[in-house]
């Protein structure tokens, strides 16, 4: 008796695993996303294609990423998630982990191995800083200057953004800590591997601030990763940091006398994360969502419309070119070797702990 | 009514004797059906204001579900501090009793090592850390660290214990070693029949906690958490390691050689194992600074100490620049020092505004109110024009108007007035934000000024003039202060306004222009700290309350009049 239930459960068990897929799926699915030429580039490379592989599911976007942590943990708190998948930032989506607001997942389960076999995790590598993260493409934090405003001598490293003599006029940097901070202790002498060794100390902090405070008067602070390349167009700043993505379209798209101060860029990455707490049929939606758009071929067109490089090792090769501008893309991409000859990477950990007390210092120094 | 108690004692119908009449039965007044008028007064008027109260119900409950309970809620979250005693039971209670100097007793290690054990298998332990975090940089890392690392300490015991004997690690055995047997038979009938309906929940064996306290606690946990939280069959579940750590503590601190129980020998066994030499141990201190080298050290667990009672008061000192340490309020370090600042220049720029919207407005109602209808309404439209105008727009207008390569530093230097070089700084700055909220405030001000404006009438002006007034003294003596109840709706609306306002500072305030809600909004979407933008938002609102009474005393809310 209890033999042959057990049979049947199995049984049971593998047709309805078979039959999943194909009926169990929710038919709407909501995606999170950051708007603009980003969200675009995701939308022809990864949501057309599958809305043509499955008429029957509708995908809407709600470009809400740059707000995802505060509304996912209000959603939480509301009981009612309405998003099924997530794009954030790498550091985004360590907190939504640690806060139990994102689903980990196991990678070689939930994504799709590269075409010569290599599994998902080994595919994919480092990039997955955290066990909720499903990593999509690495883009880095660079400098754009105007080539006719910085004089007969361009500037090739990063320490230019503190040369008020070389380089006389205003730049732009972010309104935050991250970034800045590193750049002035590496332009204040510190060796790059010692960096979050000095920051971690107060001392460490005041020289950073201190470094900040020499060029603070000539500089315009952003918030939106569109205001650089405003400031860029209009002459308003000399040079600037911003995404690369935004430095392509000015430079490419737009035409404008601005270039590429590739030097000590700063890597990140972004990503998917699928919230917790989704129902059966949304999560087996999304999870067939997901299998398809991190596939090597989904990363590798994704950077046809926007110059970010892809976060899988085998998409590199894929890599070709733009969809309307048709340049190559590779050169591009901040992972390409020209570009990448002196570079840092967003330490998780450390902005982690210390995000809230150097922020604090930060702030109280910018409003002084 | 007269009193009736006077001295003239007429007899008659007179109303004073109707009264004394009335008083000396001493009974109340009478209603015509016979009950108290008093009564059937009320009753009536009680009536009455049910059915306004009925009237109203449905926009009562709305603005309470939708408007009073949110943020009711959200400052509350400013006192909140549940998630420390909720997550760290054992340890704050154990660091109850510590003095704060030196390092804790190792009872709050092994304490904490089962908290945090639980927290991690709830994915808690990091949202703690992060709670933690804005008190003591580092707590977010350690947390998430510890949450992975001790589990070492119980891996050691639970590997020895299954080497000695496979059942320690199996569901069964020891559910009949914890379990009370007549539980043990209702789970395992639940099971048979397919596990349909409510799990039985568990229930410890007795006795047992008196040989086994701790296994007995966190076995007992360890079944809660299984069959409510995962909703799993605990008999399919086998324990995990911190009740091994646990069994290990009684083992070696305890006499079990009394038990006759079920799995008696094998309980007997693993007893002679932890009393072999060979045994291998860890202690609670070794397995912390193992994980990491900062739990040796005081102040994380005098942060734990500080912020384990349920309500705190430190969310409310850190928005006034101060914070709770162990020895008592401090102001925090100069170079941290920024939300008494962003106050002041809150209350500051908001004033500026106010009193510019006003100068700017007051003329521009005043000829509206004069024009006749066909004009005023032209005009109207083009100051309700910008008002329909997208924020952001004309935000990002001002930007292309005030920045250095703007419109009006290019018309200045074109004109000579201001060399190329050293053009104006109009934007990023404290007066980019006053002008461009200014202007986006104007029809605030504007529209109650203009309402009552045209509800002068213009006799009274014409009666002063030809009563002998010039015209400064008609305006001052008669027209403007009829003028006033506008310009106090419009202050208000405009200054409550902007002193919450953030998208234009944010935009074109730079660093000196930007407001408290700045801030605020800062730690709503990007830090997190709910706790410290419910504080900031609890004094602002406190603040605008403040102000408000103060209007009401000195110019009357009475005087205020919107149309």
């Amino acid at each position: 008796m209890k033999l042959t239930k057990t049979l049947m459960a199995s049984t049971a068990l593998t047709v309805a695993a078979g039959a999943v897929a194909a009926q169990d799926m929710a038919d709407s699915m909501t995606l999170v996303s950051w708007g603009g030429a980003y969200q675009a580039s995701q939308d022809n490379a990864y949501a057309k294609p599958y809305a043509e592989m499955h008429p029957e599911v509708s995908i809407s976007w709600d470009e809400s990423s740059n707000e995802a942590v505060a509304k996912l943990r209000a959603m939480n708190e509301a009981g009612n998630i309405t998003w099924d998948l997530v794009d954030v930032v790498a550091s985004d989506a360590m907190r939504l982990c640690d806060e139990g607001l994102a689903m980990e997942y196991d990678p070689d389960e939930l994504l799709a191995e590269a075409p010569d076999g290599t599994s998902a995790e080994d595919d994919f590598g480092d990039m997955i800083v955290s066990d909720c993260f499903i990593p999509q493409i690495v883009y880095s934090t660079t400098v754009g200057y105007r080539t006719d405003l910085v004089g007969d001598t361009a500037p090739t490293d990063i320490c230019a953004i503190f040369d008020l003599e070389a380089y006389p006029g205003k730049r732009s940097l972010e309104k935050r800590p991250i970034n800045n901070m590193e750049w002035a202790l590496y332009c204040d002498g510190v060796a790059k591997e010692d960096i979050y060794d000095v920051l971690e100390t107060a001392e460490g902090q005041d020289q950073a601030l201190a470094k900040l405070d020499t060029i603070k008067d000539n500089v315009v602070w952003w918030s939106a990763g569109a205001d650089t390349p405003q400031l860029l167009a209009d002459g308003e700043v000399i040079m600037g940091s911003t995404y690369n993505g935004r430095l392509f379209s000015v430079i490419e798209e737009q035409d404008q006398p601005v270039a590429m101060l590739w030097d000590m860029q700063v890597f990140d990455l972004d990503g998917w994360i699928i919230p917790t707490g989704l129902p059966e049929d949304r999560l087996a939606r999304v999870k067939d969502f997901v299998k398809f758009a991190t596939d090597t071929q989904r990363l590798a067109d994704q950077a046809a419309y926007i110059s970010y490089g892809p976060a899988r090792q085998s998409s590199a090769p894929l890599v070709g070119q733009h969809a309307e501008l048709g340049i190559e893309m590779a050169q591009h991409m901040p992972t390409d070797p020209e570009n990448a000859s002196n570079t840092l990477l967003y330490n998780y950990e450390f902005w982690a702990d210390y995000r809230d007390d150097i922020d604090a210092k930060f702030q109280a120094w910018l409003a002084q | 009514m007269s009193d009736a108690t006077g001295p003239d004692t007429f007899d008659g119908p007179t109303p004073d004797n109707a009264l004394r009449q009335a008083q000396k039965t001493s009974g109340p007044m009478l209603a015509a059906d016979g009950t108290p008028l008093k009564k059937s007064l009320s009753r009536a008027l009680r009536r009455q204001k049910m059915r306004a109260l009925m009237l109203i119900a449905p926009l009562l409950l709305f603005v309470l579900i939708t408007f009073i309970a949110p943020i009711a809620d959200m400052l509350f979250r400013s006192v909140e501090n549940q998630i420390v005693s909720e997550t760290l039971p054992l340890t704050t209670e154990e660091l109850g009793s510590w003095d704060g100097e030196g390092m804790p007793p190792e009872a709050a290690f092994e304490a904490a090592y089962y908290d945090i054990f639980l927290a991690a298998e709830r994915k808690e332990h990091t949202r703690l850390g992060t709670r933690l975090n804005y008190e003591l940089t580092g707590a977010s890392s350690l947390f998430r660290k510890s949450g992975r690392g001790l589990d070492d300490i119980g891996e050691v015991y639970q590997d020895q214990f299954e080497d000695l004997d496979e059942n320690w690690d199996e569901a069964l055995p020891w559910l009949e070693l914890m379990g009370d047997p007549e539980w043990l038979a209702e789970q395992q009938e639940w099971v048979a029949e397919g596990e349909e309906g409510r799990q039985p929940s568990f229930e410890l064996s007795e006795g047992t906690a008196d040989i086994l306290p701790r296994t007995a606690r966190e076995f007992a946990v360890f079944a809660e958490y299984t069959q409510d939280e995962e909703r799993d069959n605990l008999l399919d579940e086998e324990p995990w390691s911190a009740v091994h750590t646990a069994l290990y503590q009684d083992l070696s601190s305890g006499d079990v050689s009394s038990y006759s129980g079920p799995r008696a020998d094998m309980l007997q066994a693993a007893a002679a194992l932890v009393a072999s030499p060979d045994f291998e141990t860890v202690s609670f201190l070794d397995g912390f600074e193992e994980v990491d080298e900062d739990w040796m050290e005081p102040p994380i667990w005098r942060t734990i100490k500080l912020y384990s009672p349920n309500y705190t008061s430190g969310y409310f000192l850190n928005s006034i620049d101060m914070q709770l340490t162990p020895d008592g309020i401090e102001a925090r370090p100069e170079n941290q020092q920024i939300y008494m600042l962003l106050f002041q220049r809150t209350l500051f720029m908001s004033l500026v505004i106010t009193f510019s919207c006003i100068l700017l407005g007051y003329p521009v109602a005043y000829i509206l109110s004069n024009l006749p209808m066909r004009s005023a309404n032209l005009l109207m439209i083009l100051v309700l024009l910008p008002f329909w105008t997208s924020l952001l727009v004309r935000t990002s207008a001002w930007k292309v108007m005030l920045q250095q390569q703007g419109v009006i530093n290019d018309v200045l230097v074109w004109i000579g007035l201001v060399a190329d070089d050293s053009r104006l700084t109009m934007i990023n700055n404290q007066f980019g934000t006053i002008v461009a909220m200014t202007h986006i405030l104007l029809p605030f001000m504007i529209l109650p000024m203009y309402s009552v404006m045209s509800t002068i009438p213009p006799s009274y002006v014409r009666a002063a003039k030809s009563l002998g007034a010039t015209n400064w003294t008609t305006f001052w003596r008669v027209y403007f202060p009829q003028s006033i109840p506008g310009i106090g709706a419009g202050s208000i609306l405009v200054f409550i306004l902007s002193i919450g306002y953030y998208i234009t500072p944010e935009i074109v305030g730079g660093t000196t222009g930007t407001f408290i809600s700045n801030r605020i909004a800062y730690h709503i979407s990007s830090s997190l700290n709910w706790g410290l933008a419910a504080a900031l938002g609890a004094i602002l609102l406190a603040v605008v309350l403040i102000l408000y009474w103060a209007y009401d005393r000195i110019v009357g809310i009475d005087n205020v009049k919107l149309g």
